[in-house]
C-alpha cells in the first residue's frame, strides 16, 4: 500500500520540519490546563468530564500542530503514540490501585506472628490469629496439583507438536481448548461427585485434584507454543547423527525450551494458587494446622480471604486479615514469578532471537 | 525413569514446594495464647472448668448456617480450650451444611430453617437407626438497618417493610413512612432496598415474618431465595452491609452483627406499647413466643412473627443444631455431645448476649438439654 | 529445507515437516523401545486429558438431565431460578444474556487497551521502564479474583458514581446507558471489573506475540521511511493478528467463567435490563456461587446444568475462534 505514501510531497530535504522533544509534554500540559479551564469555567463537577477533555484536546492539538508542522503522516504517527500512552495511563490508574489498596491495607496486621500461627480458636470477630495453617494448605495443595499436572501438560504438549497427528492429535488440541474454559467450580463439582461415591471426607489432596484439572490445560498451551519455537534444525541435526527421537526430544528440545517451560509453569501455578472454588467444595476449611494433605479438612489462602470477608459479621479485624492473606498471596506468586523467571533467563537458549 | 529426567525440573520445583511446606511445619502453632480472648472471655477461666469433655478427642467437621457463625467461633475458643477438641465449623450455608450431613460428612449441621421431610428421609441413610434432629441453640435478631444522614431514629411497621422492599415505597419522605415518624426530617431521596442475591435463611426469616405479618402486602412465597423484584442485591451479608453503608438512602436487612459504624437499625412498630429494636433480649423474648412442632425428639420451633408482647423484637430466627438422635458416628459422638452439653448449658448460653445474640427461652432450653444427654 | 527455513523465520513452525524420508525415520525410530515408551508415556498423558474431559462432560450431562427433566418451566426462556418450590422453575435466560453481556463489554474495553499496553511494551516506552513494568503486568495477570473482587466491592463500585452520572447526562436517550441513581453495581460495572481483570493476560501474550515480529519485516519497513506507526500497522499488527485473537480467547475464557469478582460487585436479579448502568441481571458462575450454599441435591443438580451450558458456550467460543485463527493465518505473517 505504502509506495505512494512513503513518495511523500516533501520535496528534497531527507529530514523534513521536526517538532522540538518537548512538545507532546507541552501539548498535554497545555491540553490539561485549557480542560480544566473548560471544566471550571463551564461549571462541569464531573472529573471524568474533566479528563475526557483533556484527552481530545490533547489529542486534536497533537494532530492539528504535528499535521501543520511535519505532515500528515507524522501526525498520524504522533496520535498513534498518544492514543497509546494514553491507554497505557489509563490502565494504570485501576492497577495501581489496586495494588495500593493491597499493600496499605494489608500490613496493618501482616507481621511474623500472623504468618507463624493459626486462626486457632479465635473468633473471626476478633483480632489475632494467623495463617500459618493457610499457607500450608495453599503449599501442599498447590505443589501435589503441579506434581500431576505438570508432568501430564508437559507430555502432552511433547506429544501433540513432536508426535501429533491425526484424529488423536486434533482431539486432544480442540479439548484442551475446551478444558481451559471450564468453570473452576465446575472442575471442584466434578471431585465432589467422586469424593461422594467412594464416601470420603474432604481432604487437601481432594482439592489437589480439581486444581490439577484446572492446570493442566494452561501447562498444555504454553508448552506446545515453546516447544514450536525450538528451530527445526536443531532438531535435525540431533535425528541426523543417529539420536533416537525420544533422546532427540529429552536432550535437544525439551533443554532448549526449558526456561520458556518454566515460566508456563509457574504462571499456571501462580493462577491455581487463587482458585477459592473449588478449594470450598473438596477442602472444607480448617482453623487449626493440618500437616496431612491426604487426610482431613486443610485451610487454604483464597479460602481463608473469602472467609474473611464474607463471613465474619463485617468485623474490621477479619477484614484486616482479609487484606494482609491477599497481600501474603500476591507476594507467593510474585517470589513464583520472579523464580521463573530467573529460571527462564539462566535456561534461555544463548542462540535465542 | 525417563519420565523423571525430563520432568526434573518440575518435580524439583514441586519438591520444593513441598519441602519448604515441611521445613515451615516446624515453625507455625496454633497455639494463639491470650491473643484468643473474646469480648467475653472475662468468665472464661471460670467456665473452662464447669466444662465436660467426655473423653472428647480429636477433630469435629460441621458446616452450616453463617448466622451462628460468632457465636460458633466463641464457643469453640471456650471448648476447645478445656478438652483439646478441635471443632472446625465452616459457615457456608444452611443447605450445604444439611446437604454434607446427609452425605455423612459431618459431625453436625447447623441450619436456619428445621429439617424438611425429605431431608429427614435422606438423614436416615446415615444415622444407622435414627434421624437427624433439630436442636434450637442459637437465636438472633434481624436487624433492618438504614444509612440516612439526618435520621437518628426510625420507626417502621411490617406494612411500610414490605412496601419499601417491594418497591411500592420509593422515596424516605413517602406518607406512610412520615406518618411512623413524625419528627424526623425525612429527605426527597430514593430509597436503596439491599437484599440477599444468594440464597439464605435470613431472607427466609425475614420474608416469613413479612408473610405473617402482612400478607396482603407480601404476597410472595418465601423460602431462601428473594422472590420480590426490584431493589438492589448483594452477596452476603458482609455485601448488603457494605452496600448499605456506601449509599446514602440504603435500607437493608443483616444480622444484628452486621450492624456497624455508618448504619442503624430501624425498630419496629408491632403494635405493641412502643416501637421495639432489636436486641439480644427482644428477640429472647420473641422467642418465647414461639411453640414447639417437632415430634419425637425433633425440636424444631414456629415462631410467633406477629407478637404483641412489650419489648418483643418479631423478625427474628432461629439456628438449630442438626445431629443424629441415633446412629451418630462412634468416633465422633464424645466430643460431639460433649459440645453440645456445653454450648446449651447456661454458662454456654450466657456467651450469647454479649455477642449479639438471643440466648433460648428457660424452658426451650431445657428440652434441649434433656434431647442431648440422650443422643446416641 | 528451504521449507524449514522459511518456517523458522516467518512463523512458529506447526511440527517437523513430515516428508516423506522423515516419516520413514519416525516409523523406524518408533521400533526402539526407548522410543516406543517415550511415545507411550506421551500419547498417553493425551488419552488421559481426554479420557478427563469425556469424564466431566458425561458427569455434568447427567447430573444435569436430572435437573432439566423435573423443570416445570423452559430451562432456556424461564426468567426465574426456584429451585427451592415445588415444582422447581428455572431457566438459563437471564444469565446467558448477562454473562454474555458482560464478556462483551470486558473485551470491548480491554482488548484495544491491552493491545496498546502491548504495542508501547514492545515499541514506545523507554527502554528501562520495559522490563519492570512488563514484571508488574505479569504479576497482575496471577492476582487471585477474589482480591479483584474485594477491591471491585469496596473501591471500585463507590468510584464510579461519577462516570455512571455523566453517562447518564449525556448517553441517556440511547436507552441503554440511563441510570436510576441506585448503587453503581450493574452489567457495565461487571464488564469494567472483568476488563481489568483480563487487561494483563491479553497485554502479556500479545506483547510476547508483538516481541517475535521478525525484525527484518520492520526494518525494511523503516528502510522504506515508514512511521513508527506505519510500521506497526504494516508489520507488527498483521503478524500478531492470530496471537492477538488467541490472547483475546483466553481472557474472554476467563471473563465467561469468573465466579467470585462478578458476585461481589454485581446486583443481580432475574431480569433482562435494557439499560447496562441500572443493577440485574446475572452470570452463569456468579449464579452458581450465590445458589451453591443453599441448595440442595436438586438444586445443585440445576447449577450444574447451568454450568453445562457455561461449558457449550466456552466450546463455541473457543471453536470460532479456532477457526478465525485457522484462517487468518494463511493471511498472516508469512505474506505481509
Amino acid at each position: 500500500m505504502s509506495n505512494a505514501t512513503i513518495a511523500d510531497k516533501r520535496p528534497g530535504a531527507l529530514h523534513g520540519a521536526r517538532l522540538p522533544k518537548w512538545s507532546p509534554w507541552a501539548i498535554a500540559a497545555g491540553s490539561l490546563l485549557v480542560a480544566v479551564g473548560i471544566g471550571a469555567g463551564a461549571g462541569l463537577d464531573s472529573k471524568v468530564q474533566w479528563g475526557l477533555i483533556a484527552a481530545l484536546l490533547f489529542l486534536f492539538a497533537t494532530y492539528g500542530i504535528a499535521a501543520y508542522v511535519e505532515g500528515r503522516r507524522q501526525a498520524k504517527d504522533r496520535i498513534a503514540t498518544g492514543l497509546v500512552w494514553v491507554a497505557f495511563l489509563v490502565a494504570l490508574v485501576p492497577l495501581v490501585s489496586l495494588v495500593w489498596t493491597t499493600i496499605s491495607r494489608g500490613v496493618k496486621v501482616l507481621d511474623v506472628y500472623f504468618l507463624t500461627h493459626s486462626m486457632g480458636v479465635v473468633p473471626d470477630s476478633q483480632p489475632g490469629g494467623g495463617i500459618y495453617h493457610a499457607i500450608i494448605g495453599s503449599l501442599e495443595q498447590v505443589g501435589l496439583a503441579t506434581i500431576i499436572a505438570a508432568p501430564v501438560g508437559i507430555l502432552t504438549a511433547v506429544y501433540l507438536v513432536e508426535y501429533g497427528r491425526g484424529k488423536l492429535a486434533r482431539a486432544v488440541t480442540f479439548f484442551v481448548d475446551v478444558m481451559t474454559g471450564i468453570p473452576s467450580i465446575v472442575a471442584g463439582l466434578f471431585i465432589l461427585s467422586l469424593m461422594l461415591i467412594f464416601d470420603m471426607e474432604p481432604f487437601g489432596f481432594a482439592g489437589s485434584m480439581a486444581l490439577a484439572i484446572l492446570m493442566m490445560p494452561v501447562v498444555v498451551r504454553s508448552t506446545e507454543e515453546m516447544l514450536k519455537l525450538v528451530p527445526n534444525e536443531l532438531r535435525e541435526a540431533s535425528l541426523a547423527l543417529g539420536v533416537p527421537k525420544w533422546r532427540t526430544i529429552l536432550k535437544v528440545v525439551l533443554p532448549t525450551s526449558i526456561g520458556g517451560i518454566t515460566t508456563g509453569v509457574m504462571l499456571a501455578v501462580a493462577r491455581i494458587a487463587g482458585e477459592t472454588a473449588p478449594v470450598l467444595l473438596l477442602v472444607f476449611g480448617n482453623r487449626f494446622i493440618n500437616n496431612n494433605p491426604f487426610e482431613g479438612a486443610q485451610q487454604s489462602l483464597p479460602l481463608y480471604i473469602y472467609q474473611q470477608y464474607a463471613q465474619s459479621a463485617g468485623a474490621n479485624a477479619a477484614y484486616d486479615r482479609a487484606w494482609a492473606a491477599s497481600l501474603t498471596l500476591i507476594a507467593f506468586v510474585m517470589i513464583l514469578n520472579l523464580v521463573a523467571r530467573g529460571i527462564a533467563r539462566w535456561k534461555a537458549p544463548k542462540s535465542g532471537r | 525413569m525417563k519420565l523423571q529426567r525430563m520432568n526434573r525440573r518440575a518435580i524439583a520445583l514441586g519438591a520444593l514446594a513441598a519441602s519448604s511446606a515441611l521445613v515451615l511445619t516446624a515453625c507455625g502453632s496454633d497455639d494463639n495464647g491470650d491473643s484468643s480472648g473474646s469480648s467475653s472471655s472475662a468468665s472464661a477461666s471460670t467456665q473452662a472448668g464447669s466444662i465436660k469433655c467426655n473423653d472428647a478427642k480429636g477433630q469435629l467437621l460441621a458446616d452450616g448456617s453463617s448466622a451462628q457463625k460468632n457465636a460458633i467461633d466463641a464457643w469453640v475458643a471456650q471448648f476447645s480450650k478445656a478438652c483439646g477438641v478441635q471443632i472446625n465449623y465452616k459457615a457456608s450455608g444452611s443447605g450445604a451444611g444439611v446437604t454434607s450431613f446427609n452425605q455423612g460428612q459431618l459431625a453436625f449441621a447447623g441450619s436456619d430453617s428445621a429439617l424438611k421431610p425429605e431431608e429427614v428421609t435422606a438423614s436416615k441413610k446415615v444415622c444407622t437407626g435414627g434421624q437427624g434432629i433439630d436442636l434450637p441453640m442459637v437465636g438472633g435478631p434481624i436487624a433492618v438497618a438504614y444509612n440516612l444522614s439526618g435520621v437518628d431514629n426510625l420507626v417502621l411497621d411490617a406494612p411500610t417493610l414490605a412496601k419499601i422492599f417491594d418497591s411500592k415505597i420509593t422515596k424516605w419522605n413517602d406518607a406512610a413512612i412520615k406518618k411512623l415518624n413524625p419528627d424526623a426530617k425525612l429527605p426527597d431521596l430514593k430509597i436503596q432496598a439491599f437484599h440477599r442475591s444468594d440464597e439464605s435463611g435470613t431472607t427466609d426469616n425475614f420474608t416469613k415474618y413479612l408473610i405473617a405479618a402482612t400478607p396482603d402486602n407480601w404476597k410472595y412465597e418465601g423460602g431462601k431465595a428473594w422472590q420480590a423484584k426490584g431493589g438492589q442485591a448483594a452477596a452476603q451479608s458482609a455485601g448488603v452491609a457494605a452496600g448499605v453503608k456506601q449509599t446514602n438512602g440504603a435500607i437493608g436487612y443483616m444480622e444484628l452483627s452486621y450492624v456497624a459504624d455508618g448504619m442503624k437499625a430501624v425498630s419496629i412498630d408491632t403494635g405493641a406499647s412502643a416501637p421495639v429494636a432489636p436486641s439480644s433480649d427482644s428477640a429472647t423474648k420473641a422467642i418465647a413466643d414461639a411453640k414447639v412442632i417437632g415430634t419425637g425428639k425433633d425440636l424444631s420451633l414456629q415462631l410467633n412473627y406477629t407478637t404483641k408482647a412489650d419489648g418483643a423484637y418479631p423478625i427474628t430466627l432461629v439456628t438449630y443444631e442438626i445431629a443424629c438422635d441415633k446412629g451418630n458416628k462412634a468416633d465422633t459422638l464424645p466430643a460431639t455431645k460433649a459440645f453440645l452439653t456445653y454450648i446449651a448449658s447456661e454458662d454456654g448460653q450466657g456467651l450469647l448476649n454479649g455477642l449479639k445474640y438471643a440466648p433460648m427461652p428457660a424452658d426451650i432450653i431445657a428440652k434441649v438439654r434433656t434431647t442431648i444427654d440422650g443422643l446416641s | 529445507m528451504d521449507i524449514t527455513t522459511q518456517n523458522t523465520e516467518d512463523t512458529p513452525p506447526p511440527a517437523p515437516q513430515p516428508t516423506e524420508a522423515e516419516q520413514k525415520r519416525n516409523a523406524r525410530g518408533a521400533t526402539r523401545p526407548g522410543d516406543r515408551i517415550f511415545l507411550g508415556l506421551s500419547r498417553g498423558s493425551g488419552i488421559f486429558l481426554l479420557v478427563i474431559m469425556a469424564a466431566i462432560a458425561v458427569f455434568l450431562t447427567y447430573r444435569a438431565s436430572l435437573a432439566i427433566s423435573k423443570d416445570h418451566g423452559n430451562f432456556l426462556t424461564t426468567f426465574e431460578w426456584n429451585t427451592n418450590i415445588q415444582p422447581p422453575t428455572f431457566g438459563i435466560a437471564v444469565l446467558a444474556y448477562g454473562t454474555i453481556i458482560s464478556s462483551i463489554i470486558a473485551m470491548v474495553l480491554a482488548v484495544p487497551i491491552a493491545v496498546a499496553i502491548a504495542l508501547f511494551l514492545t515499541h514506545y516506552a523507554p527502554r528501562q521502564l520495559r522490563g519492570p513494568i512488563a514484571y508488574v503486568i505479569d504479576l497482575l495477570a496471577a492476582v487471585p479474583s477474589i482480591v479483584y473482587g474485594l477491591w471491585g466491592a469496596l473501591i471500585l463500585v463507590p468510584h464510579l458514581t461519577g462516570l455512571f452520572g455523566w453517562l447518564n447526562d449525556y448517553f441517556s436517550w440511547t436507552g441503554v446507558l440511563s441510570w436510576d441513581e441506585g448503587p453503581p453495581r450493574s452489567m457495565l460495572t461487571v464488564g469494567i471489573l472483568l476488563a481489568i481483570m483480563i487487561l494483563p493476560i491479553i497485554t502479556n501474550v500479545s506483547r510476547e506475540v508483538f516481541r517475535q515480529v521478525p525484525q527484518m519485516h520492520e526494518e525494511a519497513a523503516l528502510a522504506l521511511g515508514a512511521t513508527r506507526w506505519e510500521v506497526i500497522r504494516m508489520a507488527v499488527l498483521p503478524f500478531g493478528r492470530s496471537g492477538v485473537i488467541s490472547a483475546s480467547m483466553l481472557g474472554l475464557g476467563r471473563a465467561l467463567g469468573e465466579t467470585m469478582a462478578v458476585a461481589t460487585v454485581l446486583s443481580p436479579d432475574f431480569l433482562i435490563h435494557a439499560s447496562l448502568l441500572n443493577g440485574g441481571g446475572g452470570t452463569f458462575a456468579q449464579n452458581i456461587a450465590s445458589k451453591f450454599s443453599e441448595a440442595d441435591e436438586f438444586g445443585r443438580d440445576a447449577l450444574i446444568a447451568s454450568g453445562l451450558v457455561l461449558f457449550v458456550i466456552t466450546l463455541l467460543v473457543n471453536g470460532a475462534a479456532r477457526l478465525i485463527i485457522a484462517r487468518r493465518a494463511e493471511y498472516s505473517g508469512a505474506n505481509a
